[in-house]
């Protein structure tokens, strides 16, 4: 957006309605204001929809995708779990690589061109530490770098930057995202707030009361207590969309039953289907930590393991079944993940320890199916100490589904991923390449600082609104470290200007943080050379 | 303190400290001895961080103390140890029934291999463990097994024995309050340990590497240390423990030297290229446990930084900032290192310092569900059923509490996973992850049910009686203090006068002017308690109030 037009949304008279709904002010726009107008014709056919299945514990890639060609050193390396070769499930149209006997979904899915198998995505110096890892691929940080944001969180953070101000709005009346349980994960996290919200029934939903509401102070217990109200002000706002999209959806595919996965699936299949703009869905299921029992003594193929890769295999299955029933499954494509693989030698629990790089399934009807990369090679004589090492990076994997599915443009994709990724061809949307609509996302809700130019290069001035009294407008790293603070005083209600001079720090994402009173707005910015 | 004061003490601390840093303002009090007002503000302060919130009686009580001596009452708990769980369940489909256990007493020493049988004691524990939390003597110490059972994280599922598990909480209850490196010992060869994080299947031809990862990373240094252990420590950690066993009929772990690897273990220069000789014979695991304790201590910075920021995150606040880091974390890790690794001086210190009184650190703590659930049953002296005569009834009513908090995640006897609940962990929200679009409704939900028309299992019924919490008050007859006492209990943070005008003349009142309408139907009430009009006119009103209370996002706060 330009520096004009920010100005002229932030005169609050002419295009703002303040209205107190419930003891909350919302504010919403009038009718006859350009952006409203621009909205009414727009249409959500076009709007794609990220799931991502996270397998906690760590999953057995290399019982899940096993490499043919190197049988012999696979069945060494790890007697006493390793799959018969008669029994592993063969891809249509490739002899080196074949799927866990209890992949029969996954199995269908691929030979009808609907699966994408990305070999040994892993990254550099691997984490063995189970929420160590599991941050690095939530937050897409380096192995030694630690970032508090998810990768998913920046994402919708730079198509929605005001969120939660002035949300949710006639441009965006649903959740930015959605993770199907009882906890927001670091995934969702954008640099000031979470950009996900959680449910676990879509239909059920307690009434919230309008209470009285006291100004809270600028300590620490007004800043717990307005993220409680703000959560509890949104869950009021969203409750209805969610019924409604939930309500609208009637009749849907067999899902297996006492199946988790298959469960929390279902409802992201209503919650597509009825309607929710929502652009990221999150879910996941436990229990692949098998250092111990990891198949039983007597049959490899079976025991805790099998019982889990066919409940994420029965589970999407069902899942993408369901969308084509229900006519959605154009709009789409999913994702598999776990913080890392397990050790090519088995230990004698009949387990396997913490590993490093493991396959990733990307599934969904624009998928461009097939094997992408080659299968580990195993060593002979497997130690104790060898691993996978990794083919692709996991950030790749989550550059292309942006630049590909959500149309990021490169610069943004920068912003997004702190760095330049891999492209990887893994889906299409036809979409991408023409514009429009990002302006309005961009635009919606309340706005509070923004800066021009961006990208820059050495200098970029910060317009910011004030409500009046103490603000603080600083500059923080992706690390989150304050690096440089540019105002820090009282100020009149008012929209003012502040520069931010980046001599002598190096190119790569900054933050420009707003904080006034308990309202924060955070913006991404991209220093680049010159 | 009254609401003057409060925002008088906010600015006199925010004038000393601009803000600058990303949170909202902190303070700069440090360790100096608390020598303020000590009224109900300050007590209540103290009780609902150091135990399962504050009562009237209690209340009333710590006051007579001053502010040290209350402290050193809380640390120095007197009560005997809860007596165990006992059988409150029923056999059906068990092959093996548990026969020589009679229902109503305990089945702690009886061993029982019927995964049924199993399934049902694990049940019986975590009501239990809900149980002794509402019924807590007056003292630290529950809170203090709450933390221990959130850092050494189990779950009851995978443990799988009833009597280990139980074996390994009292364990944590008996050493809440003792020596730090000496519960870590005792945690390392604990059968519900060794079987939780697999010490029993880690051989010399197969070393398990879980246990020796989780104690360097989420038990004693933390992942945050630069330079930290590496990957071949955690192998090297994983060789020196190998060969402890569990004997599950007598609920004990042993020591077997036949699997344990006696080859040198060579560590990495994070501890100063340590090797730890490979030992033979019986006593060989414990000579090279204690090595190797010995040397993960000897980074005692490390360690006791990690625990007093741990112990800061439970019971004051999560952000640390520099200040606080310097003022209060830096001197309470050299009290710990100090003392030997003794837990008391280091509590007693942070508890009685001007930090932890410090306005600014009050009401900042979002309750976890635990709290929310057993905190209000214990404000409110919700009558439960007879914990003995009438034990199963009262087991069930602690199985209603339990699921309530498990509903939002926060499952006693099974955290998430080993790092404990992410509330206590994962920046930057910390106790803020507690409370979701899909928390709130069910906390509100729980709540309402209680003041309301209560929760009914069995003929009886789980219930707040607000008249009985209001006649506990100093004057429930006049509304402003009604208001005002019970504010005093059940928040942490004030409400403006207009709020509580708005909520005495809407509630209380019906929307009259007069305070008198309110007192009139009060001593009517109480001149003929059995007359169903006047006690429903109070009663109804009084309900009102405190759902109105609960409901409010303040509620959340302690």
């Amino acid at each position: 957006m330009k520096r004009r037009d920010f100005l002229r949304n932030t005169i609050p008279a002419a295009t703002i309605l303040p209205i107190i709904v419930g003891g909350f002010s919302i504010k919403a726009y009038a009718a006859d204001n350009p952006m409203v107008k621009a909205l009414m014709g727009a249409t959500t056919d076009t709007d794609k929809v990220l799931v991502l299945i996270q397998l906690n514990g760590g999953n057995d890639g290399l019982n899940m995708v096993i490499p043919i060609d190197g049988y012999g050193n696979y069945f060494n390396a790890r007697i006493n779990i390793a799959i018969p070769q008669n029994r592993i499930l063969p891809l249509s149209g490739n002899n080196s690589t074949g799927l866990h006997p209890s992949m029969t979904g996954m199995q269908t899915m691929y030979n009808e061109s609907k699966l994408a198998i990305v070999q040994a995505v892993g990254y550099p110096s691997p984490n063995f530490s189970h929420f160590r890892a599991t941050d690095i691929w939530m937050s897409a940080s380096d192995s030694n770098q630690v970032v508090n944001t998810g990768w998913a969180g920046r994402y919708l953070s730079s198509e929605f930057p005001n969120y939660p101000n002035g949300f949710p709005n006639a441009s965006m009346t649903d959740p930015l995202a959605i993770q199907i349980g009882s906890i927001t994960s670091l995934a969702l996290q954008g640099p000031a707030v979470s950009m996900g919200m959680s449910i676990t029934d879509p239909t059920n939903f307690y009434n919230l009361i309008d209470g009285v509401i006291d100004p809270a102070p600028n300590t620490p217990w007004g800043k717990e207590l307005t993220y409680i109200r703000l959560i509890a002000q949104q869950t009021k706002q969203y409750a209805t969309v969610i019924k409604n999209a939930a309500a609208a959806v009637t009749t849907q595919g067999t899902y297996p039953s006492s199946n988790d996965l298959a469960q929390q699936l279902k409802v992201v299949a209503r919650l597509v289907k009825g309607g929710l703009k929502t652009r990221v869905y999150m879910v996941s299921t436990g229990g692949f930590d098998t250092h111990s029992s990891q198949t039983t003594v007597t049959d490899t193929t079976v025991g805790n393991h099998a019982n889990l890769l066919a409940k994420v295999s029965n589970a999407i299955k069902a899942f993408m079944d369901d969308l084509e029933g229900l006519g959605v499954s154009d709009r789409v494509i999913g994702m598999t993940f776990s913080e890392f693989g397990r050790r090519i030698k088995s230990n004698s629990s009949v387990g396997t320890d913490h590993g490093a790089a493991a396959p990733v399934f990307v599934f969904g009807k624009n998928v461009h199916s097939g094997v992408v990369g080659t299968n580990p090679s195993i060593p002979s004589g497997a130690t104790v100490n060898d691993n996978i090492p990794f083919q692709y990076d996991f950030r790749s994997i989550y550059s292309s589904i942006l630049s590909q599915w959500f149309c990021v443009n490169s610069t943004d994709l920068q912003t997004i991923m702190f760095k330049n990724f891999q492209n990887i061809p893994l889906c299409v949307n036809g979409a991408c390449g023409s514009t429009g609509l990002d302006d309005i996302y961009r635009n919606s809700g309340e706005q509070l600082i923004i800066n021009y130019p961006n990208p820059f290069t050495e200098s970029t001035r910060l317009t910011f609104k004030t409500k009046g009294g103490h603000t603080l407008v600083h500059i923080i790293d992706t690390l989150g470290r304050s690096i440089k603070t540019l105002t820090d005083k009282e100020y009149a209600p008012g929209v003012y200007n502040v520069d931010f001079n980046s001599y002598g720090i190096p190119a790569g994402v900054y933050y420009a943080r707003f904080q006034n009173g308990a309202i924060q707005q955070v913006r991404p910015m991209l220093k680049v050379r010159q | 303190m009254n609401r003057r004061d409060f925002l008088t003490a906010r600015r006199q601390n925010t004038r000393q400290k601009p803000f600058s840093s990303q949170h909202s303002a902190r303070t700069l009090s440090g360790l100096t001895p608390y020598s303020g007002p000590w009224g109900t503000e300050e007590v209540v302060h103290l009780l609902k961080r150091t135990m399962f919130g504050a009562t009237v009686d209690d209340v009333a009580y710590f006051k007579t103390l001053s502010t040290s001596q209350a402290v050193d009452e809380l640390l120095n708990p007197v009560a005997a140890l809860p007596s165990p769980p006992v059988k409150d369940y029923d056999t059906t489909g068990a092959s093996t029934p548990d026969t020589t256990v009679a229902p109503g007493a305990t089945w702690v020493s009886d061993y029982n291999t019927d995964g049924t049988i199993q399934s049902r004691r694990r049940y019986s524990f975590k009501r239990w463990g809900i149980g002794v939390m509402i019924n807590q003597d007056r003292s630290i110490r529950e809170k203090m097994t709450l933390f221990w059972h959130n850092h050494f994280a189990t779950e009851s599922v995978a443990i799988e024995e009833p009597l280990i598990l139980y074996k390994h909480h009292t364990l944590l209850r008996t050493n809440s309050l003792g020596n730090f490196k000496a519960l870590v010992r005792a945690v390392t060869i604990d059968p519900g340990m060794l079987r939780y994080l697999n010490g029993y299947l880690n051989t010399n031809t197969a070393p398990d590497e879980n246990y020796g990862r989780e104690l360097q990373e989420l038990f004693t240094l933390g992942k945050e240390n630069n330079p930290n252990y590496t990957e071949d420590d955690v192998k090297a950690a994983a060789r020196v423990l190998t060969g402890w066993r569990i004997d599950f009929p007598t609920s004990s772990s042993n020591f077997n030297v036949s699997k344990h690897d006696i080859t040198n273990k060579q560590f990495s220069s994070f501890y100063g290229n340590t090797v730890i000789a490979g030992r033979t014979g019986a006593t060989a695991g414990d000579a090279e446990l204690d090595d190797f304790l010995n040397m993960i201590f000897n980074k005692s910075v490390e360690v006791s930084q990690f625990i007093v920021k741990k112990l800061y995150r439970w019971f004051c606040y999560y952000t640390i900032d520099a200040t606080a880091q310097a003022t209060v974390i830096d001197p309470l890790a050299q009290i710990f290192r100090d003392n030997n690794w003794d837990l008391k001086p280091v509590l007693s210190a942070l508890l009685k310092s001007d930090h932890f009184f410090d306005p600014l650190n009050r009401g900042c703590v979002i309750k976890s569900p635990i709290e929310l659930s057993v905190e209000l049953c214990r404000e409110f002296n919700v009558t439960f059923p007879d914990t003995v005569s009438d034990y199963a009834d009262a087991y069930g009513m602690w199985d209603f509490i339990m699921n309530q908090s498990s509903i939002n995640n926060q499952e006693f006897g099974d955290p998430p996973n080993v790092s404990g609940w992410p509330s206590y962990y994962q920046a930057p929200q910390f106790y803020e992850l507690w409370i979701n679009s899909d928390t709130l409704p069910k906390r509100e939900r729980f709540t309402d049910t209680l003041i309301e028309n209560g929760y009914t299992r069995n003929g009886k019924t789980l219930k707040i009686d607000p008249i009985a919490f209001a006649k506990k008050l100093s004057n429930a007859g006049d509304p402003n203090v009604l208001i005002d006492d019970s504010l005093a209990i059940l928040y942490r943070v004030p409400l403006s006068d207009t709020s509580k005008a708005t909520i005495k003349t809407n509630i209380l009142l019906s929307g009259q002017a007069q305070d008198y309408y309110w007192t009139n139907a009060w001593n009517a009430y109480l001149a003929n308690p059995s007359d169903m009009a006047a006690f429903q006119t109070v009663y109804n009103r009084l309900r009102d109030l405190y759902k109105y209370l609960m409901n409010l996002a303040e509620y959340q706060l302690a």
